[in-house]
């Protein structure tokens, strides 16, 4: 689905978001009230005014204090690279995005991530990993690398790196792998009212960091969550 | 054993950036105080490594554990930069998310994490990115407890990727010359932008624009260390003790902050070109300054200091 194609399905009757340079914004009805839409479209990269013109919607939206949810739609690149980017301090600037979402999430704010096209590395993070449930709608591409470069990095021949993610989800590219790990909560149906699907979204919320338990149930993350636990066990017993 | 050795080696001497992830732990904490969480005896080694025919550490390349400094009780994670790149994956991830959740339980005084990584292990990329978003929504909720989070910045791999990000959502930063934060690494730019963006190999240019001294000059950390395990002790003493709120107000005056960053410096070409503007007399004279000349000119930099991370 388009970002257009989203809106209207999510806002039939009418909605105020906009994209600029990349970066969408605006409110549309919900629910009895409104609810504020920050995301990125297009394919854009991620770079320090980006991050900080969204995390201020989100900061504002926090000040206003009425509880409203929050949707993060993004098909973006991955972080800006760029020497100026690294210069004036990307990481804080991406991490300050991150940080404005999950104080919403703490403030009572509903965060939920909705993924429709492509995502990456450190805008990933920044944005739909940052919410508190992350859907995704068919056809989403959400990665850390393409495999070409995961085998110039690994030194590793490409149609084997091929073969190898039919079998392993844990590194390769894609929104079924991203699934298996836990980190897409779930896949949303396009043929239904999306506005329906992410209100059962927000009501089915549940408390906690629910994405290592998803990924050991589907068998892509298979032991993170067991090894989380075990430390905490140790760190109980003294 | 190692971690005798470690133990008994004078930190006034140890170069924080040559040693290994244990031997900082065994040194930085209070003299035999660390108790390792998950040590190697359990080997709890990568699921996923021998599918590319890679080696595997019997820790997954960080060690987690409570120990006491100055008395007073702390968590500590230490990522191993000679491992992998100090690289996140299921296992090394698993580590220290478990850790920052068990701090909630602990109310330790402070959590410490030593970063020395390139960002998420490729051949877990996945897990390795998933554990990042989880390690980042954990500091939140044990900063947000009203535990500070201390991050210690000055190991061969540096700070980079999510490392970077993770970096930028704790409670203060201690950094040393040498430690680099960044989210793109130098090749990384160079290899997808080219080289006219980015020189990779000159190494200066690297130092200038993710090194501590442009990092701690431009308040991207809170504290500049000798690259001695004694001065990171110092720094985290130092750091535990005025750690800010996670609120709203610590976050809006954040992105003012920011915000003020980008609106000053945006045009900035060179990192010396941002230290002139920070009131630096000398900018080209800051690479070689020693520690005692570097924090008398950072006492001089009003935005080197602050309250909004």
């Amino acid at each position: 689905m388009t970002l257009a194609e989203i809106l209207a399905s999510l806002f039939p009757n009418g909605h105020d978001v906009t994209v600029e340079d990349g970066l969408v914004s605006g409110t549309g009805p919900f629910a009895d009230g409104r609810i504020t839409v920050v995301g990125i479209d297009g394919d854009t990269p991620l770079g320090v005014d980006g991050a900080l013109r969204l995390s201020r919607i989100v900061l504002d939206a926090i000040r206003k204090g009425d509880r409203s949810p929050i949707l993060v739609a993004v098909d973006s690149d991955s972080q800006r690279m760029s020497r100026r980017d690294e210069l004036l301090g990307l990481n804080e600037c991406l991490a300050h995005l991150a940080k404005a979402l999950l104080l919403a999430d703490r403030s009572g704010h509903p965060t939920i991530g909705l993924i429709y096209g492509h995502s990456a590395a450190g805008a990933f993070i920044a944005t739909a990993l940052a919410t508190r449930v992350l859907a995704a709608l068919p056809g989403a591409n959400p990665s850390v690398m393409d495999l070409p470069s995961v085998a110039r990095v690994t030194k590793l021949p490409l149609d084997k790196l091929e073969q190898m993610a039919k079998s392993t989800p844990v590194f390769a590219p894609g929104l079924d792998n991203m699934v298996a790990t836990g980190a897409v909560h779930v896949v949303l149906d396009p043929g239904k009212p999306l506005g329906d699907q992410i209100r059962d979204l927000i009501t089915g919320m549940e408390p906690g960091d629910v994405r290592d338990r998803l990924g050991a149930e589907r068998g892509g993350r298979p032991v993170a969550r067991a090894v989380a636990a075990a430390v905490i066990d140790q760190a109980r017993r003294g | 054993m190692a971690g005798d050795r470690a133990a008994s080696i004078d930190p006034d001497a140890l170069s924080w950036y040559e040693a290994t992830a244990r031997q900082r732990v065994a040194a930085l904490a209070d003299p035999g105080s660390f108790q390792e969480f998950l040590p190697p005896t359990e080997r709890r080694m990568s699921p996923h490594l021998p599918l590319f025919d890679l080696p595997r550490a019997f820790d997954d390349g960080i060690v987690v554990g409570r120990a006491t400094l100055d008395g007073g009780p702390v968590l500590i994670a230490a990522q191993e930069g000679r491992f992998m790149g100090g690289a996140f994956g299921e296992i090394h991830g698993g580590k220290l998310v478990g850790l920052l959740r068990a701090a909630l339980d602990l109310k330790p005084k402070a959590v410490l994490i030593l970063f020395d990584t390139g960002g998420v292990r490729l051949q877990e990329a996945n897990a390795g990115e998933t554990a990042i978003a989880e390690t980042m929504r954990a500091i939140v909720e044990v900063r947000a407890a009203g535990i500070p989070v201390i991050g210690l910045i000055g190991g061969r791999a540096g700070c980079y990727g999510g490392g970077g990000l993770i970096a930028g959502t704790c409670s203060r930063l201690a950094v040393s010359e040498s430690g680099r934060i960044s989210v793109s690494g130098p090749e990384v730019i160079e290899t997808n932008k080219g080289a006219e963006e980015f020189d990779s190999r000159d190494r200066a240019l690297v130092w200038r624009t993710m090194g501590g001294k442009h990092r701690r000059l431009t308040g991207g950390a809170d504290a500049f260390c000798a690259d001695t395990v004694f001065a990171f002790r110092r720094a985290a003493l130092g750091l535990i003790g005025r750690a800010p709120a996670f609120d709203l107000a610590t976050l809006e005056a954040e992105q003012a902050r920011l915000e003020d960053r980008i609106a000053r410096f945006g045009d900035c070409r060179d990192a010396t070109d941002v230290w002139r503007r920070l009131g630096v007399n000398d900018p080209e004279t800051v690479p070689a300054m020693d520690t005692d000349a570097f924090e008398a000119t950072v006492a001089r930099v009003r935005e080197a200091d602050h309250d909004a991370r």
